[in-house]
């Protein structure tokens, strides 16, 4: 009997081939060959052995091809081929890195989310240094179907050993009910937020909270989520889609998918989903939630990508997803507020905080006088534009 | 050999002898004074030579022996026409038809191509190589199969070893996209254009024989003559000296990593933020990808800013000829043409100039272009905490590359490695390096995708850089962050054969390269 998990391939880097195979004899056998030999040969030998011991595996054949593969992603693999090989349910949990671990928001600023393919660890080593204000582990269309199983270990290793940085650490689960089995290797591991593809009712959001809350074993009051809507009758449905958790934290529209269920084409000027992306707007605003806006799949033309963005933002989105780092500098900055309208947050936040301290009822700017909402929006802007790196924290010493 | 070994200036330990004679342990920078005067070729006279000026052979082979090839000499080639090399492979096919053995190959850099050669190093044609070595035979040399020791040398050490006598070479052979049958020759016109041949210089000037070989031979005069005929022995024409699409590449590509994007815009962030870009300043990016990219940046730095460069040093490409013709750089000075672009330009472009090994970067002359120039990045396999690096061999020990003119861009007033922090699982930044090849005195700034790190010596630039928002951080702090994500990395065992040596510029010795033992794979 043999099993098998992982990459091989002259592409393939930072990856493993794992091959194991049970044997009549007793002992194990380890064969290695690997591109770090003289460097990491024994520390790999060694995971290896830690892994098989934790099985109590002895008459086992291990084959591994190492392409420069991390301990968390060597681990994976090891993991996948002996549940494939004895189907043990338990898991192999490396030390978890703590560095990048944090809390987050409901109202964090959410820009940028940056796409990793759930099952190439090369892509996942350096996505938390470019600057997205969320790393996506995909676990859904950028994962082939055989390969399911193999990449939820691996993003759930991920997860514990990959430091992301500041970005919010997410994942995009399989559509329901698939993704609620994703939950429970997810949900244990420090993740921030779960992306639901193709979501077309509140019901689904519930299941995914019951979910959650039962693997937690109670309440759930900081993993966030982020519907994704694909479908028309997802767009009739945002509202309560929006609206069916306190933790649902943004809303989210996939284009790609949407356009097919209409029998449309996408354009380049995105007349077919116009009605859309304006529903998800309003429906997650009314809700007290973020709309997000579907991916640009041109990686190449940077100019194009400005425009769409410009646009996504006119419409009332607070952020879009990155298919390729390259992306994210550029959503960045169009979703950030720029000078004209930090300067004008800054007069209000000023005028509201002088009127406050003096006791003031009313908000005065000049002669305008000043309501609640817009001096939140100003708030808001200040917040935004700190985290863009555009306004020092202590800007009122400053001005 | 190899008993009498003697810690370097740099700690490294090295024999005082190699190959049966007499070598100098790298003691400083700067600090080794050469006595003597410089090697010089027998006199010749005109009465020797034809009269009409044609000294156009019928062959490589008559060439070779009428300038009386034997066992045991010295035959230079130069490697302009990079991979796509005919001359060198030619050559040792003659010289196994004649059965001459133990010559010594003493090639400006090699390349895959050149593995034809390898037969040629295990039946004792060659007996070894004494030049840049890369791919093939680099792992043959890694393998502990040359008969000697290699010996490494940067394109400015090797124009000094030749002129210092150090090494004296018996036969020169230069191939060249032009010439005429009188030797005068250049790299501009013709099928196998490189675009120049400095690299042949002191081949011509101090080769005891000089040969020309060309596949495309013009009447009286090849001009311009980048090389001499007054130097030249004999010509040969041949069929094809040179494969085209492999000596230029017509698609000299920008990378489209991230992380290297990454870390070409932090460098050229980096030299914005502490004024190395200003009106007037020169620069030199090489022709890998991240080096292409931070050259792109540099471009846009300088046109938002409204200023140029007074000159920049090639390897030049299609990018850096752009800026050219645009009035962003006043001048290239070029070392070697990588493109198409790069070899009309110089052809058509007055400010386009073409340079040599002697110009550029011999150390022992009366000062050379390397120095000049404001700003220089480079490659690097290696870097210790200690600023010192690596670009011959891997972290695995194995010899793969050569030194190029990276020693001799050191000193440049400021030098900058953009490197990422690990490839693959190896380290970058690391304690020590596995070869020395360049010590840290002379390499400020490292510049990875997690940070740039300052040489504490260059106290200016850690002033300039407080401020600018970039992430600085400690050469410590870098390596831990790599050993941290990558696992602390064991050490290749090493045997204690020394396969190759790694010259400084001054002729000294830097570092060797012993050779790997090779673990057995165990259960």
């Amino acid at each position: 009997m043999t099993a098998t998990a992982g990459n091989r391939g002259d592409s393939v880097r930072s990856d493993c081939f794992v091959q194991i195979t049970k044997t009549e004899h007793q002992a194990t056998e380890i064969r290695l060959q690997s591109k770090v030999e003289s460097l990491y040969g024994d520390s790999i030998r060694e995971l290896c052995h830690e892994v098989l011991v934790h099985y109590n595996l002895r008459n086992v054949f291990v084959e591994i091809e190492d392409k420069g593969a991390l301990p968390f992603v060597t681990a994976a693999r090891l993991e996948s081929a002996i549940r494939q090989l004895t189907g043990t349910e338990e898991s192999f949990s490396l030390p978890i890195e703590t560095r990048s671990l944090h809390r987050t928001r409901r109202d964090r600023t959410r820009r940028t989310r940056l796409y990793l393919p759930g099952n190439n660890p090369k892509l996942m080593l350096n996505a938390g240094i470019y600057g997205s204000d969320g790393i996506i582990l995909d676990l859904e269309d950028s994962v082939a179907p055989d390969k399911k199983v193999e990449a939820r270990l691996l993003v759930r290793n991920a997860l514990r050993a990959v430091d992301f940085g500041d970005a919010e650490r997410m994942v995009r689960i399989n559509q329901l009910p698939a993704g609620l089995e994703d939950l429970d290797y997810i949900i244990p591991e420090q993740v921030n937020l779960i992306l639901i593809p193709k979501c077309e009712n509140a019901q689904q959001i519930v299941q995914v909270e019951e979910r959650i809350e039962k693997i937690l074993g109670q309440e759930n009051t900081d993993i966030y989520l982020m519907p994704i809507i694909e479908n028309a009758l997802g767009v009739v449905n945002a509202y309560e889609i929006a609206s069916a958790s306190p933790n649902v934290a943004a809303l989210a529209i996939g284009l790609e998918d949407y356009t097919a269920d209409l029998g449309a084409q996408r354009t380049a000027e995105g007349r077919e989903s116009f009605y859309a992306r304006s529903a998800v707007v309003n429906a997650a605003r009314a809700a007290g939630v973020q709309p997000i806006d579907s991916v640009f799949s041109e990686i190449d033309d940077m100019d194009a990508l400005r425009n769409n963005v410009l646009e996504s933002k006119a419409l009332g989105f607070a952020g879009m997803g990155c298919i390729h780092p390259r992306q994210v500098p550029v959503i960045n900055e169009g979703f950030s507020p720029d000078e004209q309208e930090i300067e004008k947050a800054k007069r209000i936040v000023e005028a509201f905080e002088q009127a406050r301290e003096k006791g003031l009822g009313v908000v005065a700017l000049g002669s305008k006088m000043i309501d609640a909402p817009v001096v939140k929006r100003a708030v808001h802007t200040i917040e935004l534009a700190i985290q863009s790196g555009k306004l020092s924290t202590n800007w009122r010493e400053k001005s | 050999m190899n008993e009498d070994l003697i810690y370097n200036a740099v700690g490294r330990l090295v024999p005082s002898e190699i190959n049966g004679e007499l070598v100098v342990p790298f003691m400083g920078v700067g600090k080794y004074r050469p006595e003597g005067t410089k090697h010089a070729s027998v006199i010749p006279t005109n009465a020797d030579y034809p009269a009409d000026g044609n000294k156009q052979v019928a062959s490589l082979k008559e060439a070779l022996v009428k300038a009386g090839l034997k066992d045991g000499m010295t035959i230079s080639t130069h490697h302009h026409f990079r991979d796509g090399d005919l001359v060198a492979n030619m050559v040792f096919d003659v010289v196994k038809e004649l059965g001459v053995k133990d010559i010594r190959w003493y090639p400006s850099a090699s390349f895959p191509c050149h593995a034809h050669l390898i037969p040629y190093l295990e039946d004792g044609t060659i007996s070894h190589i004494e030049g840049s070595m890369n791919g093939p035979l680099g792992r043959f040399c890694s393998e502990g199969k040359m008969k000697k020791t290699a010996v490494l040398r940067s394109h400015g050490g090797r124009y000094q070893a030749v002129q210092d006598g150090e090494v004296k070479i018996d036969i020169a052979v230069i191939g060249a996209a032009c010439a005429d049958p009188f030797g005068n020759a250049n790299g501009l016109n013709g099928p196998s254009a490189s675009g120049l041949l400095g690299f042949a210089l002191a081949d011509s000037q101090y080769a005891d024989k000089v040969v020309v070989v060309t596949d495309n031979m013009v009447p009286f005069p090849c001009v311009p003559w980048q090389i001499q005929g007054n130097y030249v022995d004999y010509t040969v024409e041949v069929e094809k000296i040179g494969i085209p699409e492999k000596i230029v590449s017509g698609t000299t590509q920008i990378t489209k990593s991230p992380d290297r994007l990454l870390i070409a815009e932090m460098t050229a962030k980096f030299c914005e933020a502490t004024g190395i870009i200003r009106d007037g300043f020169s620069f030199q990016a090489g022709a890998g990808g991240t080096a292409l990219s931070i050259g792109i940046y540099f471009g846009e730095i300088m046109r938002r800013k409204g200023i140029k460069a007074r000159f920049a040093r090639g390897g030049s490409n299609k990018y850096l000829v752009e800026m050219l013709e645009e009035g962003l750089v006043e001048y290239i000075l070029d070392g070697q043409t990588f493109d198409l672009e790069g070899v009309r330009s110089m052809r058509d472009n007055p400010n386009h100039t073409w340079t040599s090994p002697f110009t550029s970067y011999n150390y022992h002359s009366k000062g050379n272009f390397a120095g000049l120039v404001d700003v220089v990045i480079l490659g690097a396999t290696e870097v210790d905490v200690n600023f010192n690096a690596n670009v011959v061999t891997h972290s695995d020990g194995r010899l793969l590359h050569g030194l190029g003119g990276w020693q001799n861009c050191l000193f440049s007033k400021t030098v900058i490695l953009p490197v990422p922090l690990f490839r693959d699982r190896i380290p970058v930044i690391v304690d020590e390096v596995t070869t020395l090849c360049g010590p840290g005195e002379l390499i400020d700034v490292i510049a990875t995708e997690r940070g740039i790190a300052i040489n504490p010596l260059r106290k200016d630039l850690i002033e300039k850089a407080k401020d600018s928002g970039l992430p600085i951080r400690t050469i410590e702090e870098l390596k831990e962050e790599a050993e941290r994500i990558c696992g602390k990395p064991k050490k290749p065992v090493f045997t204690d054969k020394i396969i190759a040596a790694i010259k400084w510029v001054d002729g000294t010795v830097i570092d060797v390269v012993r050779q790997v033992e090779e673990k057995k794979t165990e259960n």
